[in-house]
């Protein structure tokens, strides 16, 4: 076996203030030519863990207790000037965003030769230069001056980011650290770094500490993985044996809620939430969350176990959680949203052209939105998925053209034109819940636009209207006065569509509701909107760039690339046996997690 | 991930420390932004100033020796014991009109702020809001008003339509709005784009309930900041308009007329000069000091809870 590169002991970060954990009893070891996953939620501490390994601690935060030793050396106790030689030396750090992390001012020559000429990395400026050109080879980009001369904004983002993993090789480190580093990309650019970060660790015999909340990606790329809950490694194991049959009821929970693209099974959130920094409980932190929980859960946070050195757990009922078949954590899924069929389309779209300014972004686009259905409109980032939507929703900002008909009739291209029954029959839920809310409304102030603006009704059939399309989204009427800032992601989300409920639709439009949110959380989004249309009949466009999330909500597809529609057809003809070559390597791109052992 | 969320996980800064007690209302944000304000020193000096010249201003008039336009003694006399602060070039009790000097200056400067606030947010949303050519036309129409210096474009408002009281306030209130619509603007313009407000478009609400409910509430942090700093250059343009002649007229006492008056005297009794002075400098300190401790507690509080 090979030699050990990084070992974590009993890591503790805290805020300086408070004294409260991000991290605790953080223990962790990475074998060279090892990738480790290093895989939680947003919150859990991920990053702060894997920052710390390079000694940065964010303002604010301290490593309070530990002991981190890369090849042998102690790095929490090097000196400021000895770290200054260790970092891009010894231990490197790939960024999650490229465009921000490298220079825009600088050529990308430039800055690949300085962390060469820092280092002191090659005899010369020639033998200096001669590793710049293989370290672009290795990363298949072109090695060439022209290259080199380029600025960062000159590349695309996953250029950027292969650049950004080029000077993390370029001094040979013995441990890299890779900070989500696919999560801007699209899946095709993702498979492409994925695919040179495996090469180059295996390669090299690095140790890389891969953090991502994506469990579909270090399924295909780690050898072993981390899952981390509210700042504490909940269990360690190989990946095989993890997806097999994991023995932590979060790490179970996790896997569940993850989109497969197979879609045997219903998707299944988690409910409740990660207690903060400062709130964590003395006994296991996802007890409250937990189906096995016992009097001991609650008073003691368990110790770590488990089958072997390999593979170890911190639950108090490992044994017995490990042992249960996989089978039990999944739902089948329900057949009801599928039957309706049939019905007349409520929202057609006949040859809609979009432009933004100048640019035709949209080529001609037709589809048939039905009721009691979800429709899902797939494609990469730029593809013009979300164009249609806005167009639909009557919120483009350029020229339209093309007809857009609401049940027969014609919609109006802006929506402050169109009569208020057209308004209130589409409804448009938003990307991201932190920009959707206003801040300084409470929800019932956000609840009531649509109703005030829709319907006139008396002040306490207004609040009942309220209260009930909280119901709907499984919150509770409490939340009337409080404030956006107070929920978590996931309960903003609900908020806005919540907002979409009031005014009752007969067309909601999801623009990737779900791409900002956690997976334990996606999916209980997911569960949502399927139980919605099953019970109000509503027709759905569902807007994604994952297609795996289309198999667990979605009984028709378009895919869409460069405004075109590539293909049409129900889920499983298109996942199954995709006609476009665009649609089949899309799916051959998409990271999915293995569940053969099902 | 879209491009806006990796944006905010800067590295260095750090996604992963949740903020450990989340402000609870926005009514106990105020007073937490108060408290922060309160906690520095700037802040606390620029109250306690603030306070004893407002109160100077308001209840000078009761405890005044004389009135303010009774004659006590000889012209320009130093301080003894009849006039404590000597007396001015008409012979009037200094102490007196110091006293009775500090309301104008108030009235005039609060409603000239607020006028020009309310001018300048209504200006600077409406051309945020409005977006491309209306926005343009609204804020390069304002940027030739701010071509005139502020003062001489004060005067002359002030020429044209005369020096009442009223007129005077409402000329500072003009001169002021372009400065404060500009900051307005680049407020409103953050937030224009947040989907909160395109989410109220497609509801089709009408537009201006959108700048009154969703906007506005957005921007009242830096408006708070830019009223006070506003405040403090309306008292010293209301102060400069009284000492050149086109502000209160004779024998009204105000603290800039006073300065007018008394300058020809100064090297006789310093004090008719130098006490008024002293007020105006004073209370312009107070009011930026208390102006920069809201800006800086509102700037922590942001960093604290992200931009929201």
């Amino acid at each position: 076996m090979s030699e050990v590169v990084l070992t974590v002991k009993g890591l503790r970060v805290e805020l300086e203030s408070t004294g409260a954990d991000i991290d605790d009893e953080v223990d962790f070891t990475i074998r060279s030519g090892e990738v480790l996953g290093l895989v939680g939620e947003s919150a859990s501490g991920k990053t702060t863990a894997a920052t710390a390994l390079l000694v940065h601690e964010r303002r604010g935060a301290v490593v309070s207790r530990g002991e981190i030793v890369v090849s042998g050396k102690d790095v929490l106790g090097l000196s400021t000037a000895e770290l200054r030689k260790v970092r891009g030396g010894l231990i490197s750090y790939v960024p999650q965003d490229p465009s921000m992390s490298l220079n825009p001012a600088l050529r990308i020559g430039t800055q690949l030769m300085e962390i060469l000429e820092v280092h002191a990395f090659g005899a010369s400026k020639e033998e200096r230069e001669e590793r710049v050109r293989q370290m672009m080879a290795e990363v298949l980009l072109p090695g060439d001056k022209t290259f080199l001369r380029r600025y960062p904004h000159q590349l695309s983002g996953g250029q950027q980011q292969r650049v950004a993993v080029a000077m993390a090789f370029a001094c040979r480190p013995a441990l890299i650290v890779l900070d989500e580093p696919t999560t801007g990309l699209d899946v095709t650019t993702q498979a492409h770094v994925l695919k040179t970060v495996r090469d180059l660790t295996h390669t090299y015999g690095v140790a890389a500490l891969y953090v991502t909340h994506d469990l579909a990606v270090v399924a295909n790329l780690a050898d072993r993985i981390a899952v981390m809950y509210a700042g504490r490694l909940v269990e360690v194991g190989p990946r095989d044996t993890l997806f097999a049959g994991a023995s932590h009821p979060y790490t179970r929970r996790l896997l569940a809620s993850v989109p497969d693209l197979s879609g045997r099974h219903a998707l299944r959130g988690i409910p409740g939430r990660a207690p903060l920094p400062g709130r964590r409980p003395v006994g296991c932190s996802f007890a409250d969350r937990c189906d096995f929980t016992t009097d001991k859960c609650v008073e003691a946070f368990p110790p770590y176990e488990g089958p072997s050195d390999e593979h170890r757990v911190r639950c108090w009922r490992w044994q017995e959680v490990g042992a249960m078949s996989t089978a039990a954590d999944f739902v089948p899924r329900s057949a009801s949203a599928t039957t309706r069929d049939g019905e007349a389309p409520v929202v057609t779209t006949r040859g809609v052209t979009a432009f933004y300014g100048p640019h035709e972004v949209l080529h001609g686009i037709d589809i048939d939105v039905r009721a009691g259905r979800c429709l899902a409109l797939v494609g990469e980032s730029g593809s013009g998925k979300t164009t249609l939507a806005r167009c639909i929703a009557g919120i483009h900002p350029g020229t339209i053209a093309g007809g857009i008909r609401l049940r027969g009739h014609d919609l109006k291209r802006d929506s402050r034109r169109r009569p208020k029954p057209d308004r209130q029959a589409i409804q448009y839920i938003f990307q991201s819940p932190y920009g959707s809310l206003n801040p300084r409304c409470s929800i019932a102030q956000i609840l009531s636009p649509p109703l005030r603006t829709f319907f006139r009704l008396s002040r306490a059939e207004t609040e009942r209207r309220m209260v009930e399309a909280l119901e709907m989204v499984s919150l509770d009427e409490s939340l009337l006065s409080v404030y956006p800032d107070q929920l978590s992601g996931g309960e903003r989300q609900r908020v806005a569509i919540a907002r979409a409920l009031v005014a009752k639709p007969s067309v909601l439009i999801c623009d990737e509701v779900t791409s900002s949110l956690d997976v334990s959380v996606q999916a209980s989004i997911v569960e949502l909107l399927v139980q919605l249309i099953d019970e109000t009949g509503v027709a759905m466009l569902f807007v994604t760039h994952h297609l795996p999330l289309v198999r667990s909500l979605a009984q028709d597809v378009v895919v869409m690339n460069e405004g075109v529609i590539v293909e049409v057809g129900s889920v499983a003809a298109v996942l199954a046996d995709p006609q476009a070559e665009y649609t089949r390597n899309l799916l051959a791109d998409t990271p999915d997690v293995d569940r053969r052992g099902l | 991930m879209t491009p806006m969320d990796t944006a905010v996980q800067l590295v260095p800064e750090g996604p992963e420390i949740p903020l450990v007690a989340p402000a609870r209302r926005r009514r106990r944000e105020w007073v937490s932004t108060a408290k922060t304000a309160w906690a520095l020193r700037r802040s606390k000096i620029g109250v306690i100033l603030f306070v004893v010249i407002l109160g100077i201003a308001v209840f000078g008039p009761f405890v005044a020796p004389y009135s303010p336009t009774e004659f006590v003694g000889k012209t320009f006399e130093m301080p003894n014991s009849v006039a404590r602060l000597g007396t001015d070039n008409l012979g009037r009790d200094v102490l007196t009109r110091v006293l009775y000097g500090g309301r104008t200056v108030f009235t005039l400067s609060l409603t000239a702020t607020v006028v020009g606030m309310a001018l300048g947010i209504v200006l600077g949303m409406f051309a945020a809001y409005s977006r491309r050519v209306v926005d343009e036309v609204v804020m390069r129409l304002l940027d030739v008003l701010m071509a005139f210096p502020m003062i001489v474009f004060v005067l002359l408002i002030v020429s044209a339509v005369g020096t009442k009281p009223y007129l005077i306030a409402l000329a500072v209130a003009v001169a002021s709005a372009p400065r404060i619509a500009r900051v307005a603007r680049g407020a409103t313009l953050e937030i224009v784009g947040r989907d909160f407000i395109l989410a109220s478009e497609a509801l089709g609400v009408p537009k201006w309930r959108i700048m009154l409910t969703e906007l506005f509430p957005n921007i009242t942090s830096p408006m708070f900041v830019e009223f006070g700093l506003r405040l403090a250059y309306s008292i010293g343009t209301i102060a400069a308009l009284s000492f050149l002649g086109f502000g209160l007229q004779p024998p009204a006492a105000d603290w800039g007329l006073m300065i007018n008056e008394n300058r020809i005297g100064i090297v006789i009794q310093p004090y008719a000069v130098a006490v008024p002075v002293l007020m105006i400098a004073l209370l312009t300190i107070a009011v930026s000091l208390m102006a920069d401790g809201l800006a800086r507690a509102i700037i922590g509080i942001d960093r604290k809870t992200g931009v929201e």
